[in-house]
């Protein structure tokens, strides 16, 4: 009886202890960010004066000022990022969707060996072919155009092996079978009886896809060098020029600015995405 | 699939076409043509004509005794181990906790779209913001530390070496650890109950279940991680160029950011950044291809004694059916 009271109090004082580090662990990844906007709002000034504060100031707009005077237009490097993400997200959700249909759905001699070859190329370090692939685009004058940051998306080989596991797993041959009964060609039952089947793979994948493309910085950096083409993660790269090293609350809200979209999906869809995190790790 | 005589197979060339396509062009190509950069005289601003070297591996031998580039490749692996070390180890302990039977955590979802968010937040804001965060003489770190005593004078983080690569590891540490966390937890939670049941009945501890039954089981993710973690970790870009720019004095100078050096920041030594770039891909390919041989050959043994075992057992019963039908 004894014994057994000693032990409840031992869970209890573990139990405390795994929610205080929780709860630490937690205020970690709420403080950098925090901090960040929060001195987006405050002056110059005032942040040289104390840089912590928990409270919001009034300074939002002059901050914002500062910005479009020193020429960094965040809302250029926006839309620039939204192109090329909403581009790669769309064509590497829809090709990766085709490709892994084509290798459940479909009896071909070349079907295993494509296979593995996908298998083979998923973990292949892409960002060290960089110097072949900036020299393949200068040559084909597309140094500066949005095209070689969209279109290497459609070839997606996680992509396609994490929809594949997916199809697997709840495609019915059968649903294929009446649509060519009903005299649907190939490709019109892919798009409207098999799309809408993926539809909850396809929209994990795509939350995914969008992240990576918006976040990217290498490949943008190398190969955009026109200012008015840059994208958000470029942008933080200007932020080490020398015009910003005084103004304390305008580097914050540019940095804020940068990451803002990716705060609202995260906070609209964080289940989706945490869901989607651990389906890729059952895929395997 | 053959049904009325209609042959439905090329389909499945029609839709994997537009993959395979867009593959070989956009990332095959550009990997044959940087091996073979890698041999030529191709510098300069703005060319792309290039002849082979006469000594093919002299780009190669330059490469390998440049000081910066050595510098790096001791920096990089330093770096990765550093964040990936307590990644690793609190990803597990927190899926431990997550999943224990006896502690029954509540609010487990709050506490993981918190720990998991900086891992979609851009990898280039969060570095810049925190050399902003640890700036010198004010800044949130250093303000902080001063209000609780724990230093006199502001510190330059930026100046010291150690201090740039702890923060850097931090931020790789921090960035991922979340992402590692659920995924391990999702492979707790696929793991056979009755394992655990079983394990209960007999009377086994906490920490018995956890190195018996869960770190084994979870094997497979643990090494899919690590692979990830390493090919991830050995191109490190983002996070070191806008901490500190490789600085103070290289010390926080990846490999990566060497290769961009190299080629596009006011040298266009093309060639040489190629050949720095085969050396790292010939690593990162060495290292994985170990690890992966390392697991799929434990897995494929325990896989193939099994279906020994399920012959075997067949041809038993086999027999033992003939012998039924003779008596």
């Amino acid at each position: 009886m004894k014994k057994q009271k000693s032990l409840k109090a031992r869970t209890r004082v573990v139990k405390t202890v795994i929610y205080i580090v929780c709860i630490f662990l937690s205020l970690l990844s709420i403080m950098p960010f925090y901090t960040m906007f929060i001195n987006a709002t405050r002056g110059t000034y005032e942040i040289q004066s104390n840089s912590i504060s928990l409270i919001p100031s009034t300074y939002l707009i002059s901050n914002w000022k500062v910005l479009i005077n020193k020429n960094f237009n965040p809302a250029i490097g926006f839309m620039n990022s939204m192109i090329i993400a909403v581009g790669a997200t769309v064509l590497s959700v829809y090709f990766s969707s085709l490709t892994a249909y084509g290798l459940v759905a479909y009896q071909w001699k070349w079907r295993q060996p494509f296979f593995t070859f996908i298998m083979a190329v998923l973990m292949i370090p892409t960002q060290l072919s960089i110097i072949g692939f900036f020299q393949f685009m200068y040559k084909l004058g597309l140094t500066n155009k949005y095209l070689p940051l969209i279109v290497p998306a459609a070839a997606s080989p996680a992509m396609v092996f994490f929809m594949r596991q997916y199809l697997l797993a709840t495609l019915s041959l059968d649903i294929v079978n009446s649509a060519r009964i009903d005299g649907a060609g190939e490709i019109r039952t892919f798009n409207t009886i098999i799309l809408p089947i993926m539809k909850p793979a396809v929209a994990t994948q795509a939350i995914f896809a969008f992240v990576g493309s918006w976040n990217n910085l290498f490949t943008p950096l190398v190969l955009l060098t026109d200012r008015k083409k840059y994208t958000m993660p470029i942008m933080v790269n200007l932020l080490r020029g020398d015009i910003y090293r005084t103004e304390y609350g305008s580097v914050y809200l540019a940095l804020s600015l940068t990451v803002l979209p990716l705060f609202i999906i995260y906070f609209i869809l964080s289940r989706h995405i945490i869901g989607g995190v651990a389906l890729g790790a059952l895929k395997e | 699939m053959r049904k009325n005589g209609v042959s439905y197979a090329k389909w499945g060339y029609i839709f994997s076409i537009p993959f395979f396509v867009v593959f070989l062009v956009f990332s095959l190509y550009p990997i044959i043509y940087t091996a073979v950069i890698g041999f030529t005289d191709l510098q300069g601003a703005g060319r792309s004509s290039f002849s082979f070297l006469d000594k093919p591996f002299d780009n190669y031998r330059i490469i390998l005794a440049n000081a910066s580039f050595l510098q790096a490749m001791k920096n990089t692996p330093i770096i990765w181990i550093a964040g990936f070390i307590p990644q690793i180890l609190l990803a597990l302990l927190l899926a431990a906790w997550f999943t224990s039977r006896r502690f029954k955590i509540h609010g487990q979802a709050a506490f993981k779209v918190l720990i998991y968010m900086p891992n979609i937040i851009t990898a280039a804001t969060i570095a810049f913001l925190f050399r902003n965060l640890f700036g010198y003489p004010k800044s949130p770190v250093n303000d902080l530390a001063m209000m609780l005593g724990i230093i006199d004078s502001p510190f330059y983080f930026w100046l010291s070496a150690w201090w740039s690569r702890g923060i850097i590891s931090f931020i790789q540490f921090w960035m991922w650890y979340g992402n590692t966390m659920i995924v391990l937890i999702a492979g707790v939670l696929g793991i056979d109950p009755t394992l655990f049941d079983a394990a209960e009945i007999d009377g086994a501890s906490s920490p018995q279940i956890f190195f018996r039954i869960t770190l084994p089981s979870l094997r497979t993710i643990l090494l899919y991680t690590l692979v990830t973690s390493l090919i991830g970790g050995l191109q490190l870009f983002d996070v070191p160029l806008l901490f500190n720019l490789g600085g103070p004095d290289q010390k926080t100078l990846t490999t990566s950011v060497f290769i961009y050096n190299q080629a596009f920041s006011g040298r266009y030594f093309y060639n040489r950044a190629s050949a720095a770039s085969m050396i790292m891909f010939l690593i990162i390919m060495v290292c994985s291809s170990i690890l992966f041989y390392i697991m799929r050959d434990k897995d494929q043994a325990k896989l193939n004694h099994e279906r020994r075992l399920e012959r075997r057992l067949e041809r038993k019963r086999r027999r033992a059916t003939a012998k039924g039908v003779d008596a």
